[in-house]
């Protein structure tokens, strides 16, 4: 899909966009043990949550650009009246919104799950629990991000509409990893993530383009 | 100086009708029951003073937004029903150039005809930029270019999109003399290929078409 090269050409001219979003989820996932102690326990309990809520407001962090800077320079008009569905160019940029936001954070993860002594197996998990998570954070992004398109303060805006459809995804992400830790099965969890993964990547990109259709208008 | 493309495919009966259109805007209403009907060939001019709604009526034209009544007939179906079909047979150049600032002259131009369903080589977008007059240019990002060559560059769509309608909010605004006289050669080449053209100008500007419309919004 060449929107998403597109995107993704247009991430490597701005490369400041998508160092932002990692070192802030860097810094604010650092910040815990910093702040909290070197209490190994309470660290390793507390990891899960941490990382998913930096990832979840990581994502957010860059919400506002994915449909804005085509807003204001035209380009957008041009996707919708291109004879390509709409629906289908959402689900390029939400992809390449998660190929420059989402998988920088998926990779970093588990480096900075050593910080909070996390064992490897746990890890792995934790990392795998991202991998299906960040693209649901993106698509979901999409709908908030098209619907508060044009607003003043939509930054605001879009973060009360989307962290709470955010909620499913984190709990069952941060859950898996709690889960391995304390010794029990987390394939459930990983198979709901990867059901709203489905689910979202269906319903999110049309929500997504009629919502684009009524701002524009 | 003629420009070699592809002829636009047949649009023999395909005609482009507006029926008893309004616009309302806020608890204002900008225009009622304009109507007319162009055919193939046909060049239409949108006049009236500012704010009289010629381009909230060029965007409806297009399907951006929706008239508050009435309806737009494509080959005499609503444009509603067409979607995509219609987008296919149209070109829409706004207020907004439509071009990214961080991507060169030749990206723009081969990602926004790509989005308009037209994927041309290298070379296609380099002998397109050359007749608009960009050539030496096509490497540089658009955010070192002046308005003028902005203008260009957007304009460079409609050699390589052939499609029927041409929509054009303003067209000549920012260009040179000389770039105005190839605008002006391109839109008669296109009318004279049975192509139809929508435009708003406030230039004096003569194009010879089979039939010209000027709709005036008071």
């Amino acid at each position: 899909m060449w929107i998403i090269k597109r995107d993704l050409l247009l991430a490597v001219r701005r490369q400041a966009d998508v160092l932002t979003t990692l070192f802030f989820f860097i810094i604010v996932v650092s910040l815990f043990p910093l702040s909290v102690g070197p209490e190994m326990n309470m660290l390793r309990t507390m990891a899960p949550g941490v990382v998913w809520v930096a990832a979840l407001l990581a994502s957010m962090l860059s919400l506002g650009r994915m449909f804005s800077n085509d807003y204001l320079d035209g380009t957008l008009e041009q996707m919708l009246l291109s004879p390509q569905p709409l629906s289908l160019l959402v689900l390029g940029k939400a992809a390449a919104h998660w190929l420059v936001t989402g998988v920088p954070l998926v990779l970093m993860a588990p480096v900075l799950g050593i910080q909070y002594d996390l064992p490897g197996e746990a890890l792995l998990v934790l990392t795998a629990a991202l991998l299906l998570g960040t693209p649901v954070l993106s698509l979901i992004g999409a709908i908030g991000a098209a619907l508060t398109l044009g607003l003043r303060g939509g930054g605001v805006l879009v973060s009360l509409l989307v962290l709470p459809l955010y909620i499913p995804v984190l709990i069952f992400g941060a859950g898996a990893v709690e889960a391995n830790m304390s010794g029990m099965e987390f394939d459930a969890h990983l198979s709901l993530i990867g059901a709203f993964l489905l689910v979202s990547g269906v319903f999110a990109p049309w929500a997504a383009a009629s919502a684009l259709r009524v701002s524009l208008e | 100086m003629r420009y070699n493309q592809r002829s636009i495919p047949s649009i023999d009966k395909t005609m482009l009708q507006g029926i008893n259109l309004a616009c309302v805007r806020g608890d204002r209403e900008l225009f009622r029951d304009v109507s007319f009907s162009l055919e193939a060939g046909g060049l239409m001019q949108v006049r009236g003073p500012n704010g009289s709604g010629k381009t909230s009526l060029l965007r409806m034209l297009c399907g951006l937004s929706n008239p508050a009544a009435g309806e737009i007939l494509w080959g005499g179906t609503s444009i509603r029903a067409l979607n995509g079909e219609y987008y296919g047979a149209m070109t829409y150049i706004g207020h907004l150039s439509g071009t990214k600032d961080d991507l060169t002259v030749i990206e723009n131009l081969r990602i926004s005809s790509a989005l308009a369903g037209f994927d041309i080589g290298t070379d296609q977008a380099k002998e397109a930029l050359g007749h608009i007059g960009l050539r030496g240019r096509e490497a540089l990002p658009v955010k070192v270019l002046s308005q003028g060559q902005r203008r260009r560059v957007a304009l460079a769509r409609l050699l390589v999109c052939k499609t029927p309608v041409w929509i054009l909010d303003e067209p000549l605004v920012a260009l040179d003399v000389a770039a105005v006289k190839l605008i002006q050669e391109l839109l008669e080449q296109h009318l004279r290929e049975g192509g139809m053209v929508v435009m708003t100008t406030h230039q004096e500007i003569d194009i010879t078409a089979t039939s010209t419309t000027q709709l005036h919004l008071a």
